[in-house]
């Protein structure tokens, strides 16, 4: 096993903003169920967010970068890098980043890309910008995971395949709401979920899923991060994990040592379904609108194809003066408009023409 | 779709950018260099805070080309909080009823897409009711 596991930046970087973004429209499990199944029964998640006919990642990316910057108290025009992870970019070739960049008033001089890793393409995004503000490179870097999911018509990942994502802007510690205290990734070839090229929909490995995918990788990258930390689940007062669905963050918290607790702030997939590169974020975003100073909140992503990064972040006593300067991550979930199968079909475009 | 035609005025479009009159203090939207108020020669950048109330509305269930697909929608006159009045799409409606005087906000959306799922996507302003 290699040294120094866990990266650490030779100058201390923190979160200096962040910001939530929920769309609207809530489709409850129990409609999809009764399509497919013939009962109300539901699903893994009670609803999920949909985006609106004029929402993309694009957009969504927007506005949660604009609370990001509310929060932080910069303007933009001081970020090096504007970096969106996604696996819905609405273009094949064309940065989404661009024109985020371009709508929150950054740039030209920035680096801006799209990041792709299925679910963990915006925790990559954010190592990146821990690593870029880190050593010096840059003062401010945006990091966003954003996505409108899709699942095949009658697929399981129909009930959770949802819409959402966080915004993240990394600077020097001292300015920062929270410091990342340091971040381990664990990654392997696991061919567990894809979406092979030009195809609408993704497939995805059935039961594969769970041990050797989802539940490998996010106990290894969070284990190997706290015993480089010489940590244990006592010490964190919030975790938040990948959430596909409710029941494997659930079980991943109790393989890890983890207090249902300790879970709750940051488990959103049972009200908004899983937002994929949004997830993880997002859960993190709900978990800094409650935290105190002094806190210690454990985060692990998980990608399929496959891995996961961990990050050990202490909350500074700077947040609590900024959390209210945008729209808190319940607000979102507070502003619901039920929809039905059919008005998701013609949201998601899965109208016959 | 023109794409040099949009994308010359993209900031404008993704972010409510207009100008501020440095001889009246008039704010200005479109920017177009010169003031409505006074006359003189306007070409100071100013950015709108996006916040605004409507002053009137009208339901489109017949659209125009580029549009059909999000019938039926809402079109507002929004007077900004900084004076001038803007035509623009209300969105995020769910099922609430639009009033003449309502606050909206502005957010950044999807305009339209031409030539099926071919051609390039047109971002630019919309208003919705103030979500806090």
């Amino acid at each position: 096993m290699m040294a120094n596991r866990v990266m650490k930046p030779a100058r201390a970087v923190g979160i200096v903003g962040y910001g939530a973004y929920v769309p609207r429209y809530r489709l409850p499990a129990k409609y999809i169920s009764r399509l497919w199944e013939g009962s109300e029964s539901g699903g893994p998640v009670k609803e999920k967010a949909v985006a609106g006919l004029d929402e993309d990642v694009v957009t969504m990316s927007i506005e949660a970068a604009r609370n990001a910057l509310a929060r932080g108290q910069i303007h933009a025009e001081v970020l090096r890098a504007v970096w969106v992870g996604s696996e819905s970019h609405p273009y094949a070739v064309k940065p989404s980043s661009t024109i985020v960049a371009e709508a929150i008033g950054a740039g030209p001089s920035i680096q801006a890309g799209d990041w792709q890793f299925a679910c963990k393409a915006g925790t990559e995004a954010l190592v990146a910008a821990i690593g870029l503000v880190g050593s010096g490179m840059a003062d401010y870097a945006m990091a966003i995971g954003m996505d409108t999911a899709q699942g095949r018509p009658g697929d399981q990942l129909e009930y959770t395949a949802a819409s959402g994502g966080a915004a993240y802007i990394l600077g020097p510690a001292e300015h920062s709401l929270a410091v990342i205290q340091g971040s381990y990734s664990f990654v392997t070839d696991t061919p567990d979920f894809w979406r092979r090229a030009g195809q609408r929909y993704p497939e995805h490995g059935q039961r594969f899923t769970g041990e050797p995918a989802y539940f490998r990788h996010i106990t290894e990258a969070a284990r190997a991060l706290m015993e480089e930390m010489g940590t244990t689940a006592a010490d964190y007062r919030y975790a938040v994990f990948h959430q596909p669905n409710t029941k494997f963050p659930q079980r991943a918290g109790q393989l890890l040592g983890f207090q249902e607790e300790q879970l709750r702030p940051g488990l959103l997939s049972p009200v908004i379904g899983n937002t994929y590169a949004g997830a993880a974020l997002i859960g993190l975003t709900a978990v800094l609108d409650v935290a105190q100073p002094g806190d210690r909140v454990l985060v692990v992503s998980f990608g399929s194809g496959a891995g996961s990064d961990a990050f050990d972040i202490a909350v500074t006593a700077a947040l609590p003066e900024k959390r209210d300067l945008a729209p808190r991550t319940a607000d979102y979930i507070a502003r619901r408009t039920e929809i039905d199968y059919a008005t998701y079909a013609r949201f998601r475009g899965k109208l016959a023409e | 779709m023109e794409v040099p035609r949009h994308w010359r005025i993209r900031q404008q479009r993704y972010s409510l950018v207009g100008e501020v009159c440095p001889h009246c203090e008039a704010k200005i939207f479109p920017p177009r260099d010169v003031c409505p108020e006074c006359g003189g020669e306007a070409k100071t950048r100013f950015d709108f805070s996006g916040r605004g109330e409507v002053f009137s509305f009208a339901v489109m269930h017949d659209a125009p080309a580029g549009y059909e697909k999000t019938t039926p929608y809402t079109v507002a006159l929004v007077k900004l909080e900084e004076g001038p009045v803007v035509t623009a799409q209300l969105t995020d409606l769910g099922e609430q009823p639009v009033e003449i005087g309502m606050p909206v906000e502005m957010v950044t959306r999807k305009i339209r897409e031409d030539e099926e799922e071919r051609g390039v996507i047109l971002y630019g302003y919309k208003f919705r009711p103030v979500l806090k």
